[in-house]
């Protein structure tokens, strides 16, 4: 009986070939830019570095207009705890500071530093190199890593030096080196690890000084040999093999996902709502590690990484070293893209990546890939969305374990108190749903139509709900000025009714003593008129 | 005699049931109608009264009393009114009047003549200004109400669209060539059939 469902679940396509459920394999027909060495972008004549290029707080513009700043010198400061300043990536003036589109599906703009190079790329060197990183104090390495602007350059952009905490709670064991680089068409992390071993490496060792783990893997596809030649090599050079191993993994995207990377090397999930921290476990990708070697070791903040420029419509796709706050339209020039008609540009990599809907946007920590894509083959272009045929291929390949299918329908229908029900907010939008759909439904757009609805839904709940605290207050305010009027009211009627009474009385008073006085003067008169009688009466008493 | 049995075990029933309610409606009393409170957190707090009642409260209260009809509240738009069709079991009415994109008043300080009409007017209290000072709106606690453009003798105050914020920004609706496809097909039909009747 037991046997047979093992049999069974062999026969499964999930999760039998990868230590995490689901995904799919893609071939590497599309990584064009494999082992070709990284060039440097050249200088462009205008930057443009928007305030806000990671996960949190806006940064605030700390230059004015037609300052000179030099590379690497901060431009704009972090504003609230998770957030991180940014960096000119070189000399030059500023020339203005205004709303400029950046790389985001909206096609919304932010505020903007624009710098004018001048050509020298005169260095700022405020910041001291620190090579014996092990003698300093982990919050001042921490200071610098934040300062020097690091967030993650996978994609995710969230600010690194939150992660690097010496926590007492969840203290870190194992840090995770991402170089997975599982998306199609992207090489940049690839061929980082070739070049850059050893800072990467280095990048790695500050890291686990940092947060105090032992134990360190550096995740590497088997689709990249080279690589983990490469890694094991350097890792034997510096001597510290014995703490750090490569551990080479069967392609299959999306294993680059943080929590399906743990869950492949660890066989631990990092439960839903809690981040990587709480089992003990901290990833970086190899393009963060490189630049946490930068800040540390050189004493360079973040201004510029290596980006994959590619796409079937690149004539010379290359692996770039790129200034950040460079115009996408620029770079996609130097690699062959003469024409821009009949082009879709894509932001990051065919799976979750985003298709923009114009080309001048400058470059930002986040982009890891630049891809100008034929209009004709994107898969949009050619089909259609079709109902669902319930061949359930979606929820084998969901690396999340839903039920994409079900989800899309309650988005659809704008059922979202459903949607969450099934687990919304646990996809991570790998898109390998839609890849693999035979009715080409939009899945993962539907869920980021789904999850942005429930985001305004619960902002105009607690919209209303200050509204209705204001508006009771209010009330109870008016009805308190109301009632503190009454009772002036009441307490100048009751003086007034007091006045009044006192009046009458002092009136009845002095009445009653006109009265007496009257009477009196009655009494006399009468006492005057009777006294012809009065001499009866007495003589009556007396009788 | 049969019918002894049967009688006493019901009335027994009864009597243990009537006790049981009773003491219930003793120990269980709810103050307040919880069925008005459930209607108001549903309501946008707007406090318009658009829906010819001061304010959110009243409203809940009408609707909760089954006094008014469920379809009056022009900002909550469709979502509010079936999720408040839902909680109080009747069916769904189209709201009449076309929900307006969300909008915040704004006064020309210059023309303000300081006369604290609007400031007694706002109904959430996001006026600030004194006596012969200039007034002015704290646009992120406005409702878009509309209740201070009466009382302004001199028309300073305009709604003015809220601007579409980068971290407020949400994906619209996958719209495929099918689904508008559709949409169209659908309106020729329910043409026709207006038509036809």
């Amino acid at each position: 009986m037991f046997d047979l469902w093992e049999k069974i679940k062999q026969t499964l396509p999930m999760g039998t070939s990868a230590g995490f459920t689901g995904g799919v394999v893609h071939s590497n027909q599309h990584k064009r830019t494999a082992g070709q060495a990284i060039i440097a972008c050249p200088l462009p004549e205008l930057l443009i570095h928007p305030v806000k290029q990671h996960i949190g707080d806006p940064c605030e513009p700390m230059v004015e207009v037609g300052e000179r700043v030099l590379k690497g010198q901060m431009i704009a400061k972090a504003q609230g705890y998770i957030s991180v300043p940014v960096h000119a990536s070189t000399s030059g003036t500023v020339e203005k500071i205004e709303e400029h589109t950046i790389p985001h599906p909206s096609g919304l703009g932010l505020t903007s530093i624009f710098i004018k190079p001048d050509g020298l790329d005169e260095v700022d060197e405020s910041l001291h190199p620190l090579p014996n990183y092990r003698s300093v104090d982990a919050a001042e390495l921490r200071e610098r890593i934040r300062n020097a602007g690091i967030a993650g350059l996978g994609g995710a952009v969230f600010p690194t030096f939150v992660k690097l905490v010496k926590d007492q709670k969840n203290p870190i064991e194992t840090v995770i080196l991402n170089g997975i680089e599982c998306e199609p068409w992207l090489t940049c992390d690839h061929q980082l690890m070739l070049e850059k071993a050893h800072e990467i490496i280095s990048g790695m060792d500050i890291i686990l000084h940092l947060v105090g783990a032992e134990k360190g893997i550096i995740a590497i596809e088997d689709n990249k040999p080279d690589a983990v030649e490469m890694m094991q090599k350097t890792l034997q050079e510096m001597g510290l093999n014995e703490h750090v191993q490569v551990q080479v993994l069967p392609t299959r995207y999306p294993q680059g996902g943080e929590k399906q990377l743990i869950q492949a090397l660890t066989g631990k999930e990092v439960p839903a709502g809690q981040l990587p921290m709480h089992i003990g476990v901290l990833s970086t990708n190899v393009g963060t590690s490189k630049a946490i070697y930068d800040a540390v070791c050189l004493g360079e903040p973040l201004t510029e990484r290596v980006i994959t420029v590619s796409g079937d419509a690149a004539a010379k796709p290359s692996n770039m070293l790129v200034r950040l706050g460079t115009s996408m339209h620029f770079l996609l020039e130097q690699c062959g893209v003469s024409s821009f008609e009949d082009i879709k540009v894509m932001h990051g990599g065919p799976m979750m990546g985003e298709l923009l809907s114009q080309d001048d946007v400058p470059v930002v920590k986040g982009s890891n890939g630049i891809l100008a894509m034929q209009k004709r083959s994107i898969m949009r272009a050619h089909f259609d969305e079709e109902p669902c045929i319930r061949c359930g291929d979606c929820g084998d390949v969901c690396p999340a374990g839903l039920m994409p299918n079900l989800l899309a329908s309650h988005c659809k229908e704008n059922q979202f108190e459903r949607a969450e029900d099934y687990n919304l907010f646990d996809c991570i939008e790998c898109g390998a749903c839609s890849y693999v759909c035979p009715a080409h439904i939009p899945l993962v757009h539907y869920f980021r139509y789904g999850k942005g609805q429930v985001a305004q839904i619960q902002r105009e709940k607690a919209f209303a709900e200050e509204s209705r605290i204001r508006s009771e207050k209010r009330d109870a305010r008016l009805a308190k000025e109301l009632a503190e009027k009454e009772e002036k009211r009441r307490i100048a009627r009751e003086k007034k009714e007091a006045r009044a009474k006192a009046l009458a009385e002092k009136e009845a008073a002095e009445k009653a003593v006109v009265d007496k006085d009257s009477a009196e003067q009655a009494s006399a008169e009468q006492t005057d008129k009777p006294e012809v009688k009065a001499d009866d009466k007495p003589a009556e008493d007396k009788a | 005699m049969a019918f002894v049995y049967p009688v006493l075990v019901f009335a027994g029933l009864a009597f243990a049931i009537g006790v049981g309610l009773a003491l219930a409606s003793r120990y269980f009393h709810v103050e307040g109608d919880p069925l008005a409170d459930k209607v108001d957190a549903l309501l946008p707090q707007t406090q318009c009264g658009q829906c010819g009642y001061p304010g959110c409260r009243p409203y809940a209260n009408a609707v909760a009393g089954h006094e008014v009809a469920v379809n009056h509240c022009v900002p909550g738009g469709e979502r509010t009114m079936l999720a408040i069709a839902d909680i109080m079991g009747v069916e769904p009415q189209a709201i009449e009047e076309e929900a307006t994109a969300p909008v915040v008043a704004h006064i020309r300080e210059d023309e303000c003549i300081g006369c604290t009409l609007c400031i007694k007017a706002c109904p959430v209290d996001c006026i600030i200004g004194a006596p012969k000072q200039y007034h002015t709106i704290i646009s992120d606690h406005c409702t878009g109400c509309t209740l201070c453009l009466e009382p302004c003798p001199v028309d300073c105050i305009d709604m003015v669209e809220t601007p579409e914020l980068l971290e407020h920004w949400s994906w619209p609706v996958p719209g495929t060539k099918r689904a508008i496809k559709a949409e169209k097909r659908k309106g020729k039909h329910d043409a026709q059939g207006e038509l036809s009747v």
